[in-house]
């Protein structure tokens, strides 16, 4: 056990043994992670036809056409407010969702079952019935709407709600929303759990009770858990693709498009604008993650 | 514990009055909670059900504005299979059981040496680990497709399970450095004092004592390769190539959309990984805890 009587050379194996364990997940990230971000820094000042042939260093020509987009000002507010709007109301639902699923009730595994759905199912499937449920004509939802009163003629463009941009987006505001729910729930949930039953009698003992017991025992307690479900869904929503894609593919033109979603447009007429794009988005993911773990220092700890 | 457990019986013969009083809108609460959860749970499931709906429709019902078809035609779960859409169901499961092994193979090592040693980079290894959970190939795409094409293999099963896999590595490692970390080491050490080796230690003790955490990595890694959609979007190109997410936005893209057959197909590839994820899920509310709450 003593290393002073080991020779040079064990020493030095017993250094390159983490490599053994370790080297392959490295060796994956390197490539499937570390290099696709430095070939899309590399893409994004390259000058690259639409051929794909590359006409050598373009210095910052892509970013330049970027910011030239006369609706990339539009897109980037878009995106804000897809991102903030989603996760707000994914997380002011997913609270209630996991207070009313935390009580006792028959059937609760049962139910709970259910909110598994929209998770363990695929987005872009999701969406794509989604978009079929509010098919003009036919769609089951607005058939509802119709039965309802709230849609006065099927097939009317008042039923068309994906036709007009301004209210597709908050449809797909919507479904972004109810995929994001079951997770944020049951992560709620999980930190619901790690909460003793005394705290609560001990609160009732001091006189405190219901909204006041949860929002001075419950939320602060519940912090931990809200940070990683929020953190995760910051960066699911802003880098969700298949439900704008499959409902309105961003359009028309890029009305309704996100700056992921117009991303993937331009890749087509010029990978270099696309990269250029990427690399904004990759800024802005960092910004945001490193906003984030500012904004909860100390809830959150890397166990290294 | 105890005291939660002892106080209600140490107050029962002063409140006995009340308790019988408050027993009934005791039971009326949990009446309408159970109502509004059911509610709630319904809601939830509405689009899964609409799916087999839709993929049970006579085509001639398909504009009809009736909740239900006036009778079932179950052919499209049959036709599936001859317009070649069971082609792209193997290439889905091939890439989902590939990426599972890969991260398997990969993610376990990793996360049993961390667990196991502190040596030098480890904690530059688990920041690593860290972040590339924050990122999502989405993120990058221009650069995988970049990396891929340069490559050759564009339209390449291997390729899709790289990407899976690289993507869902850090979940894995993670949630099973937690859980091999939550297993004493002496444990290990006796086996090992009674003469057994060290990775004959990790399999016939660690791996068993940790095997709620190798399921809950491996079916989560297996269901999102499956529903993987937007790094096969720019990776494959030919339809007989393509996982069947794509060979489905293949269906959208078209003049006329084939709605029977999509949501047959749809629900052919939903309703297992549903009922696989119900299997794990009180486990995933632990490994949830375990892996990303510490």
């Amino acid at each position: 056990m003593q290393p002073t009587f080991r020779t040079g050379a064990s020493r030095h194996v017993r250094r390159l043994a983490p490599l053994a364990w370790i080297g392959p997940a490295i060796g994956l990230i390197v490539f499937v992670v570390l290099l696709p971000v430095v070939l899309m820094f590399r893409t994004a000042f390259r000058n690259i036809d639409t051929v794909g042939f590359d006409h050598g260093w373009a210095g910052w020509l892509n970013f330049r056409a970027l910011f030239k987009e006369p609706d990339l000002g539009a897109i980037v507010m878009r995106t804000i407010v897809w991102v903030v709007v989603v996760v707000a109301v994914t997380v002011v639902v997913s609270l209630a969702l996991a207070q009313l699923f935390h009580q006792r009730f028959p059937l609760r595994r049962v139910a709970r079952w259910a909110l598994i759905a929209p998770w363990a199912a695929s987005v872009f499937m999701t969406s794509v019935v989604f978009r079929w449920m509010l098919n003009s004509r036919s769609g089951l939802i607005n058939v509802f709407l119709h039965d309802i009163g709230i849609v006065h003629t099927l097939g009317s463009s008042q039923a068309d709600w994906l036709g007009r941009p301004s209210v597709a987006f908050w449809w797909m505001v919507g479904v972004a929303v109810f995929v994001s729910v079951p997770f944020t729930t049951y992560a709620i949930l999980a930190g619901l759990q790690t909460i003793p039953g005394e705290v609560y009698e001990a609160a009732r003992v001091d006189g405190a009770d219901g909204w006041r017991s949860y929002l001075t025992i419950t939320l602060p307690l519940l912090r931990p858990a809200l940070t990683v479900a929020v953190l995760i869904n910051i960066m699911n929503v802003f880098n969700s693709f298949p439900i704008i894609w499959t409902m309105t593919g961003g359009g028309p033109g890029d009305k309704t498009a996100t700056t992921t979603i117009f991303m993937y447009q331009i890749k087509a007429s010029s990978i270099g604008e696309s990269a250029a794009m990427s690399v904004v988005n990759f800024g802005i993911v960092i910004v945001l993650v490193a906003f984030f773990v500012r904004a909860s220092r100390g809830t959150t700890q890397v166990d290294g | 514990m105890t005291a939660v457990a002892t106080e209600p019986v140490a107050s029962t013969p002063t409140t006995t009055p009340a308790r019988t009083r408050a027993r009934n809108p005791h039971r009326l609460r949990t009446a309408v909670l159970a109502i509004i959860a059911y509610v709630v749970a319904l809601i939830f499931l509405i689009p899964y059900v609409e799916m087999v709906v839709a993929a049970a429709r006579p085509n001639d019902e398909l504009e009809n504005p009736g909740y239900l078809p006036t009778h079932w035609n179950w052919s499209n779960f049959r036709t599936l299979w001859s317009i070649g859409l069971g082609t792209n169901l193997g290439i889905s499961l091939q890439v989902a059981a590939g990426a599972t092994v890969l991260v398997l193979l990969v993610a376990l090592p990793a996360a049993y040496y961390t667990a196991r040693n502190r040596f030098r980079g480890r904690t530059a290894f688990l920041i690593l680990v860290l972040i590339t959970q924050m990122f999502q190939p989405t993120a990058m795409l221009v650069g995988i497709y970049k990396e891929f094409l340069g490559l050759g293999l564009i339209n390449s099963v291997f390729a899709l399970i790289l990407v899976n896999a690289g993507f869902n590595m850090a979940f894995a490692t993670w949630i099973l450095n937690a859980y091999i970390g939550s297993i004493p080491a002496e444990l290990e050490e006796a086996a090992m004092v009674d003469g057994t080796s060290r990775l004959g230690a990790l399999f016939r003790v660690t791996l068993p004592l940790a095997l709620p955490g190798v399921v809950t990595a491996l079916i989560f890694t297996f269901i999102s390769a499956w529903n993987e959609f937007v790094v096969a979007l720019i990776l494959t190109t030919q339809p007989n190539k393509q996982p069947l997410t794509v060979a489905l936005d293949g269906f959208i893209g078209g003049y006329q959309i084939d709605w029977g057959h999509l949501f047959a197909a749809s629900v052919v590839a939903t309703i297992p990984v549903i009922a696989l994820f119900a299997v794990i899920e009180r486990k995933v509310v632990g490994g949830l805890t375990a892996g990303s709450i510490k």
